[in-house]
């Protein structure tokens, strides 16, 4: 349970706090991340409207006052989507308390083949707590745009892969993107650079 | 009277020692395969199509795995993905190299078996059969069975799990 440094967080970021508090939640004020990339200065991932599992319309305002992380894949990715999925569980978890407020979005670049249905029990086999959502192949396409995601099709057989970003985009509780997270770190790393997201807003 | 019935002793004994040493000689050929390890199956939830297999593979001698198949899914193919600028890259591959003694890695971060369309729901702990069909040199086949079992979806790969539990306990 050493890890789980939100206490020590806590202390010592409370000069931090009181800063950010001042100075922060605007979206112009530069994060100095220890591994993720500072996405601050990027406007990116505001306009998405799409479908959770149960049909309800999602939009970036309906996760306000949480932290959202959000990835693009497909259920029939048999690496990076599971790992990368497996990794925000155990970042959420090393985050202790504050990881109540990281919600972890997975967005199918594959809604032709991904179900409401698997969605749901796909994300739900990882933490309970992760949401999947999904658009038609238009809005799945609008959507991916707006992050910079890239996405094609690979033909293999009588069926198909997809290539695609793997990286996770994590915005503030005030719905400023400040975060990106590539495949190559750490859950520990991963939880280190979203608590300093929460420390400012 | 004596010495031919040594001399044709001798020459039995000749014969043993020339059965045993091609018969140690056999078994070596017999050793001189292709190597399984870790094999593991990344378990599904209900009504997912597709999953993909890992396992290390050391051939003897420089060969290629050309195909899998598996009682489990209607397809299985051989896929390469590989990471540029965090695009995730994905691609089916024909045939992969095993050189010699060299042990060859199939995980999530590079060759991977996919296994698609799915004939049943692969559940954590199940064991999974697959059959590896691997070419040598000289265009000799050589099929080799093996069991993987199915480890829970959330299973992050081998290096990286190690890496955090160390970090975690």
């Amino acid at each position: 349970m050493s890890t789980l440094y939100t206490r020590r967080t806590l202390l010592q970021g409370m000069g931090l706090l009181s800063l950010g508090l001042l100075a922060g939640c605007d979206g112009s004020s530069k994060l100095s991340f220890k591994y993720g990339k500072d996405l601050s200065d990027k406007i990116m991932g505001r306009n998405f409207k799409l479908k959770d599992t149960q049909g309800e319309t999602r939009m970036l305002g309906s996760y306000r006052g949480m932290m959202p992380m959000i990835f693009f894949g497909f259920t029939q990715c048999p690496a990076v989507c599971p790992t990368t999925l497996a990794r925000a569980a155990q970042a959420k978890k090393l985050m202790g308390r504050d990881g109540e407020r990281l919600q972890v979005i997975f967005i199918t670049l594959d809604p032709e083949r991904d179900t409401p249905e698997l969605l749901d029990k796909y994300v739900k086999a990882f933490d309970p707590s992760f949401e999947a959502l999904y658009g038609t192949l238009e809005e799945t396409a609008a959507t991916a745009k707006e992050f910079g995601v890239f996405f094609e099709k690979v033909p293999s057989g009588d069926t198909y892969t997809l290539s695609h970003t793997a990286t996770s985009f994590v915005f503030d509780s005030r719905g400023n993107l400040r975060l990106g997270l590539s495949t190559s770190l750490t859950a520990k790393e991963c939880a280190e650079d979203l608590l300093t997201v929460m420390e400012v807003c | 009277m004596n010495a031919p019935l040594a001399k044709n002793r001798f020459a039995q004994r000749c014969k043993q020692l020339a059965l045993g040493l091609s018969l140690i000689g056999m078994s070596w050929q017999v050793l001189a395969q292709t190597q399984i390890e870790d094999a593991w199956v990344r378990a599904t939830v209900a009504g997912q199509p597709s999953s993909g297999a890992f396992m290390t593979l050391t051939a003897s001698e420089d060969s290629k795995l050309l195909s899998v198949q598996s009682p489990v899914a209607k397809t299985v193919q051989i896929h390469q993905s590989s990471m540029q600028d965090d695009v995730m890259k994905m691609q089916q591959v024909q045939s992969v190299a095993l050189p010699a003694g060299k042990p060859v890695s199939f995980d999530p971060h590079g060759y991977h078996i996919m296994l698609m369309n799915l004939t049943a729901q692969i559940k954590e702990g199940d064991k999974v059969p697959l059959t590896l069909t691997v070419e040598n040199a000289k265009g000799e086949k050589e099929t080799i069975q093996v069991e993987a079992v199915a480890k829970a979806l959330d299973t992050m790969d081998h290096s990286k799990m190690t890496h955090d539990h160390s970090k975690m306990n």
